[in-house]
């Protein structure tokens, strides 16, 4: 039997960003007893890394938006195969979220009058995102990381310990979910990075809320932490998955030095007033406006200064399109022969506004390029090229109580899928976050406490799953290659990268698949070396399976979808398809390995969007993403007929 | 460009260790953490070292290049000739789990002896008024990533463990001064200052300072406030006197 150090709580939530965090709150108010287990430090987590702001229509700054505005921004962005649902809860819950950080002691700028300040950002009609300078992720963790000690000293003065009630097991990996008999999550199993001792939490409800997979691609704005995980491990214990052809390209990270290549910066440059440039000194964002949001921005570079000081009488700079429209537009121009002298294209902020305000609106941008890059942003422009930032994609989830297929599972946040669509809106994660963060937790609380008894782990299942996390030390045999985890991790990287990235062509796609396959048969002869005692090399193997899984999900969901939408291009089928926009694409596990199983792909119709919300939006607008049969309900359709 | 460099890391655990001698390739615009995540790929998989954005905003990947604290990740190779031997160490001031990676945990433990941020009762959500120039102050503290590089360097417990009990180091001073100055906080923290979390050691070095990656003015726009505003209510002779006579405070 293996040696095992057990711990019982309500809720068990896997992550400690901002989704999880939040999750980890409303379940403790609740008075559920409550576990938060991160891979790192508590407060390190790559919400930190968010920059720009967060979303809500609060109108402190123009009091024209609303979540009606918001909602249609959003839909628009994603191309509208956005859950509606989500989007909807998403766009009316937002404010009281951003409100409530208030409450937990959080310090956003301010407007003249005292109110939240909120800055521009691509897609989004009016300034709404609540921001502090640039470093707002920072502000949204520390904020809940501290609520949540607010939280422990209240336990410690009722019942004279911190962790009565809420606890954080930090630099601690999960490596599976268990589960029943009846098929309901019963427990999580992993291991102290720190000892590598293994440790087993017992627990009705598990809310995932482990972030993204860009650790999956070469050149990426994410963290070493981004492996999939709870992508993974969702999909493991039999969870959907749904949109993993989607991944967000962010179109501006650094390109120069080598080292910092794909490290963000933030679009709140160019909410701000930064704009884009090719070598030749042209703001080429002018020539890369769709047809689907033609009108909606300005056409001339006068306009679009204008717009500004005057955005009620202008439109907003094609610099600001949804990222996904920006990082093609950036890709071409490089490809064209257009770039900078590293491969990609001048971000300019430098002559648009004096030093000191540049200083004082973008400190952390200021920092970064100077130490990292020797680049002076209030006097030269930025080098800039897209960069893998974010998946649309991830675990199939109930839009009010954030439940998966599998019963017991929940998940908020950037592992969870279907609220951005296929493309994501800046800004409207960290809201995301929040809205959706909160609902979880509650989700989890509630069907806790409607369980008659809890579910009980199977002894077979904890044994198991360490002798596969112990699997890594253990040669199988003389014959087989011994493969190094960092080896195989940039192979992976590399296909995925050169392959699958930002612009795909079913050709790339089978060579990277048959690349995955040749690098899913070497994964099980990885050996490491050393002890279990905080040993990278081991945590990085068993990390491997979840990006392995992963990349298979989102190759193969790209490889179907025959289309062109937000963060899914096909250079092979360039245009929006609107027989395509109903369809999601739902990733399941199968086969029989436990450990790195097979992905299949099947299409699945979404429920049609509610009439009232339908209704927000001008038929001619709906005409270019809908097909004509969806529309007949829209009343401007049956004026027609009528 | 690139050229072979010559590190020393310190490899060991909490029963000891010694500094290993590596030759490691260096290419232009690398930090520091580059190097260690070379080594790691080519000559060392179990290197522990902690880590996570790589741009500077996680306070992560702490430890001392050549004696002095410092992020790996903003450190750049550029600093140091080609030709010199860089030291790379795990943070003194904390016990030794693995290699680079130190047992954190003190931190933590005064984070939460910290009361929490106290709003006023009664005021909702959305209600909040506050002037820019009033929430600036809170915010530059609230910069802090939690290297915890300040904490390393202050004298006072660097080589004295047996300050740890009484001090809780320049990262929660500093957030006893963020949320004394915070608009909202209802709470009087100026005696607490003083007597749970060890002001009084401090005595403005400014160490702290000089090593804090985010620029925090740590000494002189928080400790030193800080202790004017513990001397104002304790050493002023006319507050003395005003105490003796109406029998306020202790």
């Amino acid at each position: 039997m293996t040696e095992v150090e057990r711990h019982n709580y309500d809720v068990v939530v896997i992550g400690a960003g901002g989704a999880g965090l939040r999750a980890a709150i409303e379940a403790r108010q609740r008075g559920l007893t409550t576990a938060v287990i991160c891979k790192s430090l508590f407060g390190k987590a790559h919400t930190v890394m968010a920059e720009g702001g967060c979303a809500a229509s609060m109108g402190n700054v123009n009091s024209n938006d609303s979540w009606q505005v918001h909602y249609r921004d959003t839909m628009r962005g994603g191309k509208f195969l956005n859950n509606w649902r989500m989007a909807e809860l998403h766009a009316k819950e937002a404010p009281d979220r951003v409100w409530e950080l208030e409450t937990y002691g959080a310090l956003f700028d301010r407007t003249e009058d005292g109110r939240i300040s909120q800055r521009n950002f691509g897609g989004h009609t009016y300034p709404r995102l609540a921001h502090v300078g640039d470093r707002t992720g920072l502000e949204l963790i520390r904020t809940m990381q501290q609520k949540i000690v607010s939280l422990q000293q209240e336990d410690k003065a009722e019942f004279g310990d911190y962790e009565a009630k809420l606890k954080v097991f930090q630099e601690c990996t999960v490596t599976e979910l268990l589960k029943d008999d009846s098929g309901a999550i019963s427990g999580a199993f992993g291991y102290w990075r720190e000892s590598g001792r293994f440790v087993l939490f017992e627990t009705g409800a598990v809310v995932m809320a482990t972030g993204g997979i860009g650790k999956s691609f070469q050149v990426t704005s994410n963290s070493w932490e981004y492996t999939g995980d709870g992508h993974a491990l969702a999909m493991r214990a039999g969870a959907s998955l749904i949109n993993m052809e989607f991944v967000q390209f962010h179109p501006t990270g650094m390109v120069w030095p080598p080292s910092v290549k794909g490290i963000l910066v933030t679009e709140g440059v160019r909410g701000d007033g930064g704009v884009l440039k090719n070598s030749e000194g042209k703001r080429f964002m002018f020539d890369y406006v769709p047809d689907v949001f033609k009108g909606q921005y300005a056409e001339t570079e006068e306009e679009a200064d204008r717009w500004y000081t005057d955005p009620d009488n202008n439109r907003r700079t094609p610099d600001l399109l949804p990222r996904d429209e920006v990082a093609r537009a950036i890709n071409t121009e490089v490809k064209e022969g257009r770039g900078s002298p590293h491969g990609g294209v001048y971000l300019d902020i430098a002559s648009r506004m004096p030093a000191e305000e540049i200083k004082r609106r973008l400190p952390s941008m200021y920092h970064q390029f100077k130490e990292l890059a020797d680049v002076d942003i209030t006097a030269e422009p930025m080098e800039v090229g897209p960069t893998c930032h974010y998946v649309m994609g991830g675990i199939e989830v109930d839009p009010d109580t954030g439940e998966s297929t599998v019963q017991g599972l929940f998940a908020a946040g950037e592992c969870s899928g279907g609220m951005h669509g296929s493309n994501r809106l800046g800004g409207n994660s960290l809201s995301d976050l929040l809205v959706f963060g909160r609902r979880a937790g509650l989700g989890a609380a509630n069907y806790v406490e409607s369980l008659e008894r809890k579910p009980v782990v199977l002894q077979s299942d904890v044994d198991s799953a360490a002798r596969s996390a112990l699997s890594p030390f253990e040669p199988s045999d003389g014959e087989a290659t011994r493969e190094n985890p960092y080896t195989l991790q940039h192979e992976l990287q590399q296909t995925m990268n050169d392959l699958v990235g930002i612009i795909r062509t079913a050709d790339e796609i089978e060579r990277a698949l048959g690349r995955l396959a040749e690098i899913r048969a070497r994964v099980r002869n990885v050996v490491v070396e050393g002890h279990r005692q905080f040993n990278p090399g081991w945590h990085l193997a068993v990390d491997l399976r979840n990006m392995m899984v992963v990349s298979e999900a989102v190759a193969k969901a790209a490889l179907l979808r025959t289309e062109s939408r937000g963060g899914h291009t096909r250079d092979d089928f360039p245009m929006l398809d609107s027989d395509w926009r109903n369809r999601l694409l739902v990733c399941r596990a199968s086969g029989e390995d436990q450990v790195v199983p097979d992905v299949t792909v099947e299409p699945k119709d979404q429920v049609p969007m509610r009439q009232d919300l339908l209704e927000l939006f001008e038929l001619s607008e709906l005409e270019k993403y809908y097909t004509e049969a969806e529309l007949t309900t829209h009343p401007a359709a049956q004026g027609d007929t009528a | 460009m690139s050229y072979q460099g010559q590190f020393r890391v310190w490899r060991g655990d909490s029963d000891g260790g010694s500094l290993e001698d590596f030759e490691v390739e260096v290419n232009e615009g690398e930090v520091v953490l580059d190097i260690i995540h070379r080594l790691q790929a080519t000559q060392a998989p179990d290197l522990a070292v902690r880590w996570n954005c790589k741009a500077g905003k996680c306070g992560s990947c702490s430890a001392e290049v050549n004696g002095r604290p410092r992020l790996l990740c903003m450190t750049r190779m550029s600093l140091f000739d080609k030709d010199e031997v860089i030291t790379v160490t795990p943070l003194r001031t904390f016990s030794i789990v693995r290699d680079l990676v130190v047992d954190v945990s003190y931190n933590y433990e005064k984070a939460r002896e910290v009361q929490e941020f106290t709003p006023p009762k009664d005021l909702a959500p959305g209600e909040y008024r506050m002037q820019q120039e009033d929430v600036q102050r809170s915010q530059e503290f609230r910069k802090c990533i939690e290297c915890f590089l300040c904490q390393t360097t202050c004298h006072v417990v660097r080589d004295h463990e047996e300050n740890k009990l009484a001090f809780s180091g320049p990262r929660y001073l500093i957030r006893i001064a963020e949320l004394e100055m915070h608009p909202l906080d209802a709470a009087d923290r100026t005696d607490t200052a003083q007597d749970d979390h060890g002001l009084g050691y401090c005595n403005i070095t400014k160490c702290c300072t000089e090593v804090c990656p985010e620029n925090i003015k740590i000494t002189d726009n928080a400790l030193i406030p800080m202790k004017e505003r513990v001397a104002g209510r304790r050493y002023d002779p006319v507050v003395w006197l005003g105490n003796k006579l109406f029998k306020r405070g202790k």
